[in-house]
């Protein structure tokens, strides 16, 4: 018999840990690289719950229902298949983590309690207070930990991935990484390399992602010949919290326990928010949506803070924030439902939101897009799978909140044995399988920019970006100002190459690899930018003043993106809507 | 204002640009390199934390006498206290940096210097960023995690009562930022002590209905040198802890159980 498939999983969060459970499961033996401790990955941000069609509140809910607001809520945009899928295996997977030892809150009977998201008009979301995210993750953790201690995985945490190592015929053989601290650099053989690194949210400088949340991963693929797809369509969360350094989520799960949105009705109102009387607050989500009213979805509700704030002016104190309000609601139910966010408010902003309403704005949070795969979540390079925030399959042209958590776990589920599968059905590879090339190529690289002796900092650069990709690219996009964006994106490309490193060390060099991560930032943004551009229509996320209708004849189709001569190449695909008759997507009362 | 974009909240920038934080930072270039203190001024801002002012001086990397040096390298993932990456020693004081703000931190002195240094209990590999993987080894060796048959659908778990969600819920809260272990006095080369995190972890994990078929193995890996004999009540865990664990708690719940498995084993064994 052949030595066991050995696979490459990278990144450890929800996406590469469950791909890690299925592989190490069916007898495979597995490689997990990650920046950070696994641990310590962007999944523990997550806050508000997971989404399971587990119909515990007796209100007649249904996996198709989740199918069906899954589909509607992304627009039409998602590719059918894989959706049915996914939120046909919901309820087993939360049932699977349950098992685990997840703390998820319970009944006074002792079963799953479930709490009201947006975008659906049923109790579909399992939670575990407000820190629903970390509890997933540790669960996920602990049995990779398990499968470590029993030689089945071995982990390689501060190591980056830096680019696939292909063959001849274009196949995939392995991955090259980067050690972070002694910045030693080496190709690791593999049959199949499964990429879970998550969203893109430093490409827009401030986000309510990690440090590690570049996207150099997936951008690196791209570059190398991977389909990147919708990378146009990036979710603005209509509740952060304003900072210096990031902007925090408020999880939705706030609005879902019954927190309101408002503003004074008149602008000029200066009284503390809590004197205000009843009739004198403009509860505006409410007021425009009855129906769904603070649980319309996600671009919906920025939207309508947007068009609160710049269009009517009514932004508290001139300012862009409205109130996320809770105080109607007992303090014992807020500490046993909302706890964790409601102690990150209070740290970072120092007021207590059980008392005072909490003033939030939208910040940008997910990305919808990611590296194309196919519905068994192989990308177009042969061995190369994808899951989880990194790849498009899922959330169409928007996510619903508590889908992400459910989608990273399926999307490892899938890819795991597809893995497997490819990797026993492989032929062995002809010489070394383009290992010496590719650690020559990345070794080049690296040279390059330690010897560059340029004026440009590479953290300058990277505000820069974030700055303009903000502006431009996330609430409301226009063409001229997505052509102005992308020119200066060229721009910020030809000054990183003129970079200067003030530490040129071999050890532990965070601006090293910092710079690295930099290029494929710059490279990825065009493609978020230049999709934006091409696609004249709104849809989900994506929405354009100048185009505010959804164009289906047109733009029923998924962006795929690939680097052709150093820039993006455009092309689009037809999407699978075998199930679900695509129709108009209204969250008014009449919907 | 139609045409606007989203725009992040600015500080204003021109009344406060005068103000300049002073803050010294132990720097150590490597391992087995000498540590050395760099001080820098920043420009002040209203809401800084200490990520936010480490990552000006990477944007600037020049220290007060204008001398240029590198940025300066720490750990930090979330930037929001939840992923326990960058604990570290900010005014002497084990802490988050994310959620250490630079105003809370001056108080009424706002010319006071801050300082940073590393965690002292674990080895430095660059300047703020320590080695912290005894951690996630000592977990192991409490087979903390629920052995469940397989991933595959075996049904709903067992039903759990409210009570006992709310009791494991807090310790399944421990972010392994290691700063029990920082402050913790037994914590040191000559007790080999496996420090609060690990003993609360055994106690979430032997609290769990599935969970707990592994009980004995935990108890046991907790007995003997290193283990949970060595605490000694000092009580700084429970004190520093940023996500306020019940720790002392889960330290004198477990003792107990390890008592009375030792007990049992000696009888048996």
């Amino acid at each position: 018999m052949a030595a066991a498939p050995r696979i490459i999983v990278i990144g450890g969060g929800l996406a590469g840990l469950s791909s890690v459970i299925k592989i190490a499961e069916a007898g495979g033996t597995v490689d997990l690289f990650s920046i950070v401790p696994v641990k310590r990955s962007h999944s523990v941000c997550a806050q508000g719950g997971i989404n399971a069609a587990k119909d515990l509140k007796g209100e007649g809910d249904t996996v198709l229902k989740h199918f069906d607001d899954t589909i509607y809520g992304g627009d039409f945009l998602a590719n059918q298949t894989p959706v049915k899928n996914m939120t046909a295996q919901g309820p087993a997977i939360i049932d699977l983590l349950d098992r685990m030892g997840v703390p998820f809150n319970r009944t006074p009977e002792g079963l799953l309690d479930f709490r009201r998201f947006g975008g659906t008009l049923y109790q579909r979301t399992a939670f575990a207070g407000a820190t629903t995210g970390q509890q997933l993750l540790y669960a996920l953790d602990e049995q990779v930990r398990r499968h470590e201690s029993e030689g089945k995985v071995t982990k390689y945490e501060g190591w980056e991935f830096l680019s696939a190592v292909l063959d001849s015929n274009g196949i995939c053989r392995g991955i090259c990484a980067m050690d972070l601290r002694s910045m030693e650099v080496r190709t690791f053989a593999a049959d199949a390399v499964i990429l879970c690194t998550g969203g893109i949210g430093a490409i827009f400088g401030k986000s309510t992602n990690s440090v590690v949340c570049t996207g150099s991963a997936q951008s690196a693929l791209y570059q190398q010949g991977a389909y990147y797809a919708n990378g146009e369509f990036i979710q603005v969360h209509p509740t952060a919290i304003p900072g210096e350094d990031k902007l925090r989520l408020m999880s939705e799960s706030a609005r879902g326990e019954g927190g309101r949105v408002w503003v004074p009705r008149d602008k000029n109102d200066k009284r503390v928010a809590k004197t205000i009387p009843e009739a004198e607050r403009f509860y505006f989500l409410e007021e425009w949506y009855p129906k769904y009213g603070n649980l319309v979805p996600r671009d919906i509700a920025t939207r309508a803070i947007h068009r609160v704030v710049y269009e009517l002016g009514m932004g508290i104190d001139g300012q862009p924030m409205v109130y996320l309000d809770l105080t109607h609601i007992d303090r014992a139910t807020l500490n046993r439902k909302l706890e964790g966010i409601l102690e990150i408010y209070e740290k970072f902003v120092g007021d207590d939101p059980r008392e005072v309403p909490m003033k939030i704005f939208p910040g940008m949070h997910y990305t919808m897009g990611g590296l194309w795969v196919d519905f068994e979540q192989q990308t177009n390079i042969p061995g190369v799978f994808a899951a989880g925030e990194a790849d498009y399959s899922i959330h169409g042209a928007n996510r619903l909140g508590a889908n992400s958590l459910l989608s990273c776990i399926y999307g490892g589920f899938v890819a795991g044995p597809k893995a497997m599968q490819y990797a026993k059905a492989l032929p062995a590879q002809s010489g070394d399988g383009g290992h010496a090339a590719e650690i020559a190529r990345q070794k080049q690289i690296n040279q390059g920019l330690l010897t560059s002796s340029g004026t440009e900092n590479p953290f300058r650069i990277w505000r820069e970006l974030g700055e303009t990709m903000t502006r431009h690219a996330t609430i409301i996009r226009y063409n001229a100002g997505l052509a102005e964006a992308d020119a200066k994106i060229v721009e910020l490309l030809d000054r990183a190459r003129n970079i200067n490193l003030s530490d040129k060390s071999q050890w532990a060099n965070t601006s090293f690899a910092f710079a690295r991560q930099l290029f494929n930032m710059l490279h990825l943004a065009r493609v978020v930018v230049q999709g934006a551009a091409v696609r004249d229509e709104s849809r989900g996320a994506h929405y354009k003043p100048d185009f505010p209708d959804r164009n289906d004849e047109k733009f029923l189709k998924t962006t795929k993106v690939s680097f052709v001569d150093g820039a993006p190449k455009i092309e689009f695909e037809e999407v699978d809507t075998s199930f679900i008759e695509p129709r108009p997507r209204t969250y008014a009362a009449t919907a | 204002m139609g045409t606007a974009t989203l725009e992040v909240p600015v500080t204003q920038k021109t009344a406060t640009s005068a103000r300049r934080i002073k803050v010294e930072i132990r720097r150590q270039a490597s391992p087995d390199a000498k540590a050395t203190t760099e001080t820098f001024e920043i420009p002040y801002r209203p809401n800084m934390n200490i990520t936010s002012l480490l990552g000006e001086i990477a944007l600037n990397p020049v220290d007060v006498s204008g001398r240029e040096t590198t940025p300066v390298t720490y750990d930090s993932n979330c930037l929001e206290e939840i992923c326990g990456s960058c604990a570290m020693l900010i005014d002497g004081k084990a802490m988050m940096a994310c959620s250490a703000l630079v105003d809370r931190l001056l108080g009424d002195k706002p010319d006071k210097t801050i300082t940073l240094a590393p965690l002292s209990k674990f080895p430095v590999v660059r300047d703020l960023a320590v080695d912290r993987s005894v951690l996630f080894e000592n977990l192991k060796a409490v087979k903390a995690w629920v052995p469940i048959d397989g991933s595959y659908d075996l049904g709903a778990g067992p039903r759990q009562q409210p009570q006992i969600q709310e009791q494991r819920y807090p310790l399944s809260n421990c972010i392994s930022c290691t700063i029990c272990m920082e402050v913790c006095p037994q914590f040191n080369d000559a007790t080999g002590f496996v420090g609060a995190a690990t003993i609360a972890q055994a106690k979430l994990f032997n609290m769990d209905p599935a969970g707990s078929v592994l009980k004995e193995e935990r108890l046991r890996a907790l007995a003997g040198d290193g283990g949970i004999q060595e605490c000694g009540f000092a009580q700084n865990c429970v004190q520093a802890c940023p996500k306020q664990l019940p720790l002392t708690e889960a330290i004198s719940d477990m003792g107990r159980d390890v008592f009375v498995q030792q007990v049992k084993d000696f009888f048996t064994r």
